[in-house]
């Protein structure tokens, strides 16, 4: 029984911390001011990039930081395009989203072979009790992902710098009045868009987190919508990083279900099972979304000089 | 032209500035003595603002030279002339409403230890003792949102201050505030200019002008046209200079001459979204050729109220009456078939759709109507007949502007054309929240004229301002809402501008105003 719950906790906490990650960007964005539906495709980015580094280079490590980068790549882009073009914020976001996997995809052809599938990295992320070994049964249990505690140090941190420090007063700033951040003679743009490549790095090491932890390649199905289960977490957690973090430890709850109720001789579906988590998406944000406070000033575009 | 010297805090020549192919600032000039009070005067458009604006560092002036006590300055960017002791409070408040009023002060110029934690210990003290000096009393801890709009503006002239502004230049200050916070605000620069502090402030008010400055700079259409010393001017002298005509600043009114009763409300409650009853049993009486002044601090019951009348929002008890005839609880739709038209404080929102063109715009409420309809396809002949008859009668500008966009005519024109347009629905009843909101001199003649005209022809009308002197001006009738309901009713020239300002601010009639 002990071990069955400590069972759902580690798979729960597995499943999340990629959530973790990319929600967390997702509220970077849009504190700051600008709306970032392409975090679904910096995931994706990063999930190849972070599994095609780790297999040339046998180091986990490497591909993580690789992954980062590559998802603030494009999220440089999204940048681009919505604060110096001041282009419509979801259109460039559907853009991105459709790079970011279309990418992935088409690179993971051309580096192995044709293949949608890139090979297995030779070692994934370690788990944190790793230098035990897997001597001891309580041990397995409890042994979780390294990226696990690495995405609440990512939350402790951006709460930290939120709300404790000039940097983050100035960012709840600019997505509420970024007039009044100008005026005070802060760059809006320089701002924005650190925040939003920012949340690009740290969804592509979301998406990296799936493939360099959970499962140890890229497929075309790792990326399967966590991106937007994110950004239902940001709305969940009223865009706070604690609160988006609670949400991703219930929608990891949701993706933990799955794996615990499948398989053996349930009666249940796979194919239903599989359907918890959007579902519970769904039924979450048909419950918050009118209810919570959004930043004043996401997905407006800021001309300065206008009224 | 006055030489550059130390003696003034700005000077500014040959200032030209354009947005696109238009001129909004034509080789403007200023100067500003240290340690007073420098009006800019000029109508909607022409270029106070942006002239300000160029002075922040916000834009920079195609041509043109800044000189800050007699030294030159290269001011290209907000930073810099903050720097360089600049501080602006605009007409839009840049506060962040969810922030308390020490974040909002400190913003961007934050007291920071190590890794960039804030600490607010020393910042709260200097702004202390900034309040001390200039009585510029606001509780710190609270969230903005929760002050008043004098409230807010205290925070933002803190903000200037705690940046260590010299100069202080207030755009249109007194556009959203009441009488008494009118005086405290007169009081409060007072004080500043004692402690040698030079502001600008930029208004199309002349009342305002002539009991705070000491010099005017007069701007006409981006053109520099008089930099005159207040008290040798009288109002009359300045709206002249500013419109470049003669303008008659009260209006003519012919006598009161009532008819039956067309409108009423009784006992009315009505809750805002947020499920609060903000009006609380307000009852109120319009007659034929009466125009009834509701006059009220912003937040009193006002927004609901209109929104009742004009059933865009739920009544929980009380009743509406045109006519005769019951209308609350039924459709906007009836309530304009009953014969109530309306003109609404936000234009943009309510009024007119921005992206549709001068005629479309005309028709907005009539295009299902014959004959700007027919089974179902629009004449678009008859609309713009229509919208001729309107460009004619109402003097809007361009003449031929049917096919324009409404977005590029000015503030007073698009008034013009739903002015205009509500008026052709011959109502039985016209509603005004704030007619003459943004407008200047020029159209607020223009539209207080065509109110007065609509009342000699035996209509009634309810105005709804902010503004005191408009009510006062126009209303046969005025009363005065306070807290959901009506806290006294006066005939016209039965009460001055304290009476009313007392009861607007919650006092009761018996008692003795101080």
């Amino acid at each position: 029984m002990l071990n069955s719950i400590l069972f759902a906790i580690t798979i729960t906490l597995m499943y999340s911390a990629p959530l973790v990650f990319a929600a967390l960007g997702g509220v970077i964005s849009e504190k700051s001011g600008v709306t970032n539906i392409g975090i679904e495709g910096m995931m994706s980015i990063g999930a190849f990039v972070g599994a095609s580094v780790g297999y040339y280079t046998g180091n986990a490590w490497s591909g993580l930081i690789c992954a980062g980068l590559s998802g603030g790549v494009l999220a440089l882009l999204h940048a681009i395009a919505s604060v110096t073009f001041q282009a419509d914020q979801t259109v460039s976001g559907i853009a991105i989203n459709l790079i970011g996997s279309g990418l992935s995809m088409f690179l993971s052809r051309l580096f192995f072979n044709g293949a949608t599938t890139t090979l297995p990295v030779p070692q994934k992320l370690p788990k944190i009790f790793g230098f035990l070994g897997e001597k001891y049964d309580f041990i397995n249990c409890i042994n979780l992902d390294i990226t696990v505690l690495l995405s609440l140090l990512a939350v402790m941190f951006t709460w930290f710098v939120m709300y404790k420090t000039k940097w983050g007063l100035r960012i709840r700033a600019l997505g509420e009045h970024p007039a009044a951040v100008d005026s005070v003679g802060v760059s809006v743009y320089r701002a924005r868009y650190i925040c939003v490549i920012l949340s690009g790095i740290l969804a592509g090491i979301g998406g990296a987190s799936v493939t360099l932890a959970i499962i140890s390649q890229f497929t075309p199905t790792a990326i399967s919508g966590q991106g937007f289960i994110a950004l239902a977490a940001v709305i969940f957690g009223k865009w706070k990083p604690m609160g988006a973090y609670c949400a991703c430890l219930f929608f990891g709850f949701a993706q933990a279900l799955v794996i615990m109720l499948g398989g053996g001789n349930n009666a249940i579906p796979t194919d239903i099972l599989a359907m918890l988590p959007y579902v519970m998406t769904i039924i979450v944000l048909m419950l918050f979304v009118g209810r919570s406070s959004a930043p004043k000033a996401a997905g407006k575009p800021y001309k300065k000089g206008s009224r | 032209m006055v030489e550059i010297s130390k003696k003034y805090a700005v000077q500014m020549r040959g200032i030209t500035k354009s947005f696109g192919t238009f001129k909004v600032l034509d080789d403007v000039e200023l100067d500003v003595k240290k340690g007073t009070i420098h009006a800019i005067l000029g109508e909607n458009g022409a270029g106070k603002s942006t002239l300000m604006n160029i002075l922040y560092g916000l834009y920079s002036s195609d041509s043109g030279e800044i000189y800050l006590n007699g030294k030159l300055q290269f001011l290209k960017n907000t930073a810099v002339a903050i720097k360089s002791g600049i501080g602006m409070v605009h007409q839009h408040f840049m506060l962040v409403d969810k922030f308390t009023v020490i974040q909002n002060i400190v913003l961007g110029n934050e007291t920071t230890g190590r890794f960039g934690i804030i600490k607010t210990r020393e910042s709260r003290e200097k702004v202390k003792e900034i309040i001390d000096r200039y009585g510029l009393n606001v509780d710190l801890n609270r969230k903005v949102r929760d002050l008043s709009v004098g409230q807010q503006q205290r925070v933002e002239i803190l903000k200037a201050l705690y940046r260590g502004a010299d100069l202080l230049i207030l755009d249109e200050p007194t556009a959203v505030l009441t009488p008494m916070e009118i005086e405290d605000l007169i009081r409060i620069m007072g004080s500043l200019v004692a402690d040698g502090k030079t502001i600008i402030i930029i208004t199309h008010k002349l009342k305002e002008i002539k009991k705070s400055a000491q010099e005017c700079t007069i701007i006409r259409r981006g053109k520099f046209i008089d930099r005159v010393k207040v008290e040798d001017e009288t109002e009359k002298t300045l709206a002249k200079k500013m419109v470049g005509r003669e303008i008659k600043l009260k209006v003519d009114k012919t006598p009161f001459n009532p008819g039956e009763e067309v409108f009423s409300i009784k006992n009315l409650h009505v809750r805002c979204c947020r499920g609060i009853e903000t009006v609380k049993g307000l009852s109120l009486s319009i007659r034929r050729g009466e125009i009834l002044g509701l006059a009220g601090i912003e937040g009193n019951g006002q927004k609901e109220l209109i929104e009742a009348l004009l059933c865009a929002r739920h009544v929980d008890s009380g009743e509406i009456r045109i006519n005769g005839e019951e209308i609350q609880n039924t459709s906007p739709g009836n309530v304009l078939k009953c014969g109530v038209s309306a003109i609404h404080a936000d234009r943009h929102k309510y009024g007119i759709v921005l992206d549709f063109s001068v005629a479309e715009n005309a028709i907005l409420e009539k295009y299902r109507d014959k004959p700007y309809c027919e089974r179902g396809f629009l004449n678009y002949k008859e609309r713009d007949k229509f919208t001729n008859k309107l460009i004619s009668e109402y003097d809007i500008r361009p003449k031929d502007c049917k096919d324009l966009l409404i977005r590029e005519l000015s503030g007073g024109n698009q008034q013009k054309l739903v002015i205009g347009r509500e008026i052709a629905n011959e109502p039985e009843l016209l509603i005004a929240v704030q007619p003459t909101r943004g407008l200047d001199v020029g159209a607020i003649e223009y539209v207080h004229k065509t109110l007065i005209n609509l009342r000699d022809k035996n209509k009634a009308i309810l105005l709804i301002s902010l503004e005191l002197d408009e009510i006062m001006d126009l209303s046969d009738t005025i009363a005065v809402m306070y807290d959901g309901a009506i806290n006294g009713v006066f005939k016209s020239g039965e009460a001055d501008e304290n009476d009313i300002g007392f009861l607007m601010a919650g006092g009761q009639e018996n008692e003795q105003c101080c």
